[in-house]
Formats: structure tokens, C-alpha cells, sequence
């Protein structure tokens, strides 16, 4: 009876979203605190030598800065409650408009990266990691580490270079102006609204700014992939039910495609939500690289004019996202495999 | 000292095929670069803001020549110079980074694991926290606070990885000392007499410190990515404070489109060489230590002469 009680789906869901409360709050106050300890006035830094004291002072009221530490926590705590991620100093916008201006951008990138990544990390780690030490093994692997090895940028610096003008591919930006002018903007995912446009020109254009980026940045999480699928293929074929199927006779095919590849794919869930943050790192990277206007590049934006205010908004935002992600990953593990509720 | 030397040996011993070609790779590639850091002055042709020599200045964006093997940037720097300094300034984050993981994370760990209670729960949730962020965007967030305080040195740039790496280390002491401190030897050590900080001074320090020099192999790879990462995006160290390869790489992507390719290229394949190279010798030492991936060599087993007496006789 008990048993089935403690592994029941609905009490383990509750379980993490009750502990997951404490880590958001967690997170939070480090946010807050690591931002306010730091020396100097915020509203100066942002707006200093830009208007007059009298404004600047003004502006530092209607801030709240000027209250007690602990008055401005609780504020900033309510106000995340609220989903309002504040305000930006410098030019007096809602961090939540700079969101999703933005962030339509920076999702549709990634989530394209991704894609591109799993159809081509999965097959090869799979091979890989089936014909240990053999010549494909060798090469995958080291695509592997090298695509892991290769920052960024400079993946992106060698196919502006070596890609992009033998195609004719577009390196800066996610469309052209006559794009962006004429689609009109609904979803603030370009890809979309040029998609409901229905204007063909448009999508291909859009299309075409995509492929160096998303490339860039899906090798990056291809490699990791390639990683993790060999060694989870490694384990599953030294695994008990492998040697009992090869022992009843089963053809070697069957016994990698049914025990191996399918086995081997379960933990790739769990890693795939760990890979958000390196998915989010790679994409600030890849946003500066080829200029790509999403919420990456905006915060840069707003670190080199020492805007606190978005700075801690974008933060806050980016902290919860990972929070909640790595939730509903374990949430979907836990429909997945029934072990993991224990 | 042979003990020693034979723990070292032991992942090329134990190893065969492929995973032993791996760790040679990288243990050699890695070598070849910590040369180049330790004697940057002697191996590079000029320093690394240098832009004149014998009171010739260099070419702008020179085309690599005799004089500038790999070329020199809009700077005027000597791009050769520029990588192999890189080096030396990789090689200082590094160490940098490390020795403040291991000197905060190692000690708060331990108190940790040690005591447990408030103290452990508290530092724990935090170091949960930070490991759930996603490291550049806390390295951003930290180099941003430090720009006015130490802005583009390398102390700053190693503390931004000091932070990103620390829960790493504090979880791995703490949760060893958690199960070295249910030992026979510790309850002995009380037993005696032994005050806490003496227990964890004397007993259990040099049994839980000994997972850190893996564990700095293993995040050294990734150490370098985010300092080249914080360099790109600007906000790591400045050009004429030391030469980084990531921040050479951001100011080469403006020449991409003019046709001038040396300036990028060389820094990018240092950094991917190096973290290639470490991160072999991590996958080498992974697929040796860890049991449930090692294959070990099959030594060759002597048997003694067979004798043919009794058992044969006894058959007929």
C-alpha cells in the first residue's frame, strides 16, 4: 500500500514543485543581493552626466532606492511575483517588454540549433558508441570534442569567412530591412510572423539569415550530444538484458536497435534539459557573433550602460526560465520512467 | 616515489587502443602549451602590446611575412606574439581560479559536511543556486559588478570563474567528508580527545582534498572556454593588460568581411587546441577510472610448467 503511495505520479509532481519554491526564492535573494552589494549608486552609473542632479534624484525616488535595503527586497520579491521584472534605467523601459521584444529572436534560434543538433548528435553518438574503437567511433568522437572545443565565435568566425561569402550567406541580423518592414509584427517571432505573412520572399530571406547562427550554435550542442549518447550506448550494451537477448538468439541488429538505441536514448531526456544552460550561454555568444538582435545581445546592450536595473530584470528572468525548465524535464522524466518516482 | 610514478602511469598502463592514443594526445598537446606559458618570454618574438621593434612599426593588419609568421592585427600587434602570451594569460585564470575554488570551496565544505545543520543547508542551497545558473551568464553578471572595482585584469576575470566553479568543488568536499566522517579513524580521533578543528585539520583534510586535482582537469577545459567567452564579449581582459585569446578573436571578426583571415584564426585554433587537449585528458582519465566504462588491458598471465605426472596416470 505504501508503496504504491510514494511512487504515485501525482504526489512526486507535487514534491518537486514544493521544492522547487525555495530554490526560486534562493535564487532570487542572490540575484538581488549580488546586484545591490555592488559599490557605487545604480542610477548614477546608468544615468550619470545624462540629465541633472535634480532629475537624477527624482528618478532614484521613483526607484525606490531610497529606501531601506529590506523594503526594496520585498518589493523586488512581490514584484517577480507579479511576473514585473521592473524597469530598465536607461531608457525607462518595462524588462518585460525588452523580453518578449526580444526574446522571439533568441527562441526561435534555438530552438532551430537544437533541432539541428539532435538529428545530427543522436545517429552519431548511437553509432559511436555501438562500434566502440571502430573508425566511425574515432571520427564521431573527435567531431565530438572539437565541435565542444570550438568556441563559439570562432566556429562562427570561420564559416563567415569560409561559408558565407562563397553562398552569398547573410552574416549580421535576422532579416533584411525590406523584411522587417513589410512583415508585420504579431508573435514577435520573426520565423512565425513571416510564415502568417504569407509572403514567400520573406521567409526565405528570414530562412536564409538563419542558417550560419543556428549552425553555430547547434554544433555546439551537437558535440555534447554525441558525447552522452556514446557513453549511455557504452553502458546499455554491457547491460544484462543486452547479453540475454544476444544469448536467446537474437540477431545483432535487433538486439541493438530494440535493447540498444532505445535504452540507451531515456537518460538522453534528463541531459537534454541540462543542456538549457549551455543552450543559453552558446545563444548570447552566437547573438554577438552574427549580430542577431535577441535578448542576448540586448543585455550586453545594457551592461555596457551599466544598467542595473535590466541587468538584474534579464537576470531574474533567465534564473527562473532555467529553474522552471529543469522542473518540467523532470516532470516529463518521471512520465517516462517510473523508477525516478521512488 | 615509485608509488607515485605508478599512479601516474596507471591510466597508460591500464589502458589500450584508442583510449590510450586519446590521453597520449592530449597529455602531449596540453604539455605543448603550458611551454608556451611558462616561457612566453623566450619563445615569443616580441611582447605582447608591442607594436614597433628596433624603432620599425609593425604593419596595420600586416599579411603574415618573415618577420610576422602569423601576420600582425589592426593593432599593429604581432599575432604570433599575441597567441603564445595567450597561453601564459590562460594558464594564470586558471591557476588563479582554481586556487580560490580550492581555497573557499575546500574550507567551507568541510565545516559543511561537518557539522551539518543550518550552516550546511544554508550553504548549500546557495551553492545549488549558483550551480544552477548558466555559467557565462554568471560570469557576465560577476565581471560586470568587478568592472569598476578590477575591470579587465586578470584577477577579475578569475574571480568571475572562481564563482562559477566553487559549487563544484564545495559539493565534492563536502560530500566526502560526509562519509569520512562516519569513519573508524574519526570516532578514534574523538575518542582521543581531538578538538574539530584538529579532527578536520589532521584526519580529514588529506582525505577528502585528494578529488580536487581531477576535478580542476576536468572544469580547466571549460575554465577556458568562459574566460575566452567574457574576452569576445568584451568583458574579460583588456589588449594591452595581457593577450587573450577570445577578446583577439571578437576584434578579428571585423576584418571576416575585408578578406583578412590570420588575425582570427590563429587565436581560435589556440583555444581549440587547448580545450581539445584537456579534454582529452579527461575523457582518457574518465574511461580508466570510471569502472563502468573501463576496459582494462588483459596482462599477459604466466603459467607455471605443466607438469605431467599424477593426474594423467591416474587417467590411464
Amino acid at each position: 500500500m505504501s508503496r504504491a503511495g510514494s511512487g504515485s505520479l501525482p504526489r512526486y509532481i507535487l514534491q518537486r514543485v514544493l521544492l522547487v519554491i525555495p530554490m526560486i526564492w534562493v535564487i532570487l535573494t542572490l540575484v538581488f543581493f549580488i546586484l545591490r552589494v555592488a559599490p557605487g549608486d545604480p542610477v548614477s552609473a546608468a544615468l550619470g552626466g545624462k540629465i541633472s542632479p535634480q532629475a537624477l534624484e527624482q528618478r532614484r525616488q521613483a526607484l525606490g532606492f531610497n529606501r531601506p535595503l529590506i523594503a526594496q527586497y520585498w518589493d523586488y520579491l512581490s514584484s517577480v511575483a507579479h511576473l514585473d521584472f521592473g524597469t530598465t534605467f536607461s531608457d525607462n523601459q518595462p524588462v518585460l517588454r525588452v523580453i518578449t521584444d526580444n526574446g522571439g529572436a533568441t527562441l526561435y534560434l534555438t530552438v532551430a540549433a537544437f533541432v539541428l543538433a539532435l538529428v545530427v548528435g543522436i545517429p552519431l553518438g548511437l553509432i559511436a558508441g555501438r562500434y566502440r574503437d571502430s573508425a566511425p567511433d574515432v571520427v564521431f568522437r573527435l567531431f565530438g570534442i572539437l565541435t565542444y572545443a570550438a568556441p563559439v565565435f570562432f566556429v562562427g568566425f570561420l564559416l563567415q569567412f569560409y561559408v558565407a561569402e562563397p553562398l552569398g550567406l547573410p552574416t549580421s541580423g535576422d532579416a533584411s530591412p525590406i523584411t522587417i518592414f513589410e512583415v508585420p509584427t504579431k508573435t514577435h517571432i520573426l520565423l512565425v510572423d513571416a510564415l502568417l505573412s504569407g509572403n514567400g520572399a520573406a521567409v526565405q530571406d528570414v530562412l536564409k539569415h538563419l542558417v550560419l547562427p543556428a549552425t553555430t550554435l547547434g554544433l555546439l550542442i551537437c558535440g555534447v550530444f554525441i558525447r552522452l549518447v556514446r557513453v549511455n550506448m557504452l553502458q546499455t550494451m554491457q547491460a544484462d538484458y543486452v547479453e540475454a537477448a544476444e544469448a536467446r538468439g537474437l540477431t545483432a541488429g535487433k538486439v541493438t536497435w530494440r535493447h540498444g538505441f532505445r535504452n540507451a536514448l531515456v537518460p538522453v531526456i534528463t541531459v537534454v534539459g541540462l543542456q538549457f544552460a549551455l543552450l543559453l550561454s552558446g545563444a548570447i555568444l552566437t547573438e554577438e557573433t552574427f549580430n542577431w538582435p535577441g535578448i542576448g545581445q540586448k543585455l550586453l546592450y545594457y551592461i555596457n550602460n551599466r544598467d542595473y536595473g535590466a541587468v538584474q530584470g534579464i537576470v531574474t528572468f533567465f534564473a527562473l526560465a532555467v529553474v522552471l525548465i529543469s522542473l518540467l524535464i523532470d516532470i516529463v522524466n518521471a512520465l517516462i520512467d517510473p523508477r525516478v518516482r521512488y | 616515489m615509485r608509488r607515485m610514478l605508478s599512479a601516474v602511469a596507471k591510466p597508460f598502463s591500464e589502458t589500450t587502443g584508442l583510449a590510450r592514443w586519446m590521453l597520449v594526445a592530449g597529455v602531449l598537446i596540453t604539455a605543448v602549451f603550458l611551454i608556451a606559458a611558462i616561457f612566453a618570454p623566450w619563445l615569443a618574438p616580441y611582447g605582447f602590446a608591442q607594436s614597433s621593434a628596433h624603432g620599425v612599426e609593425f604593419p596595420k593588419v600586416g599579411h603574415p611575412s618573415s618577420a610576422h609568421p602569423f601576420g600582425t592585427d589592426r593593432l599593429f600587434f604581432d599575432v604570433l606574439s599575441r597567441v603564445i602570451w595567450g597561453a601564459r594569460t590562460a594558464l594564470e585564470v586558471v591557476i588563479l581560479s582554481i586556487l580560490f575554488c580550492v581555497v573557499l570551496g575546500v574550507p567551507l565544505g568541510l565545516l559543511s559536511g561537518f557539522y551539518g545543520g543550518p550552516l550546511d543547508r544554508v550553504l548549500v542551497l546557495i551553492m545549488d543556486a549558483l550551480y544552477a545558473f548558466p555559467p557565462l551568464l554568471l560570469a557576465i553578471v560577476v565581471s560586470f559588478l568587478l568592472t569598476d572595482v578590477y575591470g579587465g585584469s586578470v584577477i577579475a576575470v578569475s574571480i568571475s570563474l572562481t564563482v562559477v566553479y566553487i559549487p563544484q568543488y564545495f559539493r565534492v568536499v563536502r560530500n566526502t567528508t560526509l562519509s569520512a566522517k562516519e569513519a573508524t579513524y574519526i570516532e578514534a580521533a574523538r575518542a582521543i580527545g581531538a578538538r574539530d578543528i584538529r579532527i578536520m585539520r589532521k584526519y580529514l583534510f588529506g582525505n577528502v582534498v585528494h578529488s580536487v586535482p581531477v576535478l580542476g582537469t576536468l572544469n580547466a577545459a571549460d575554465a577556458i572556454l568562459t574566460l575566452a567567452g567574457l574576452g569576445f564579449l568584451g568583458l574579460g581582459i583588456q589588449s594591452t593588460a595581457a593577450a587573450e585569446w577570445g577578446h583577439d578573436v571578437s576584434r578579428a571578426l571585423a576584418d571576416a568581411g575585408s578578406g583578412v583571415w590570420w588575425t582570427g584564426l590563429y587565436p581560435g585554433l589556440a583555444i581549440v587546441l587547448l580545450v581539445t587537449g584537456l579534454t582529452l585528458v579527461g575523457e582518457g582519465l574518465n574511461e580508466t577510472l570510471n569502472p563502468t566504462l573501463r576496459r582494462r588491458r588483459l596482462l599477459a598471465v604466466v603459467m607455471p610448467p605443466r607438469d605431467r605426472t599424477p593426474v594423467q596416470e591416474v587417467q590411464r
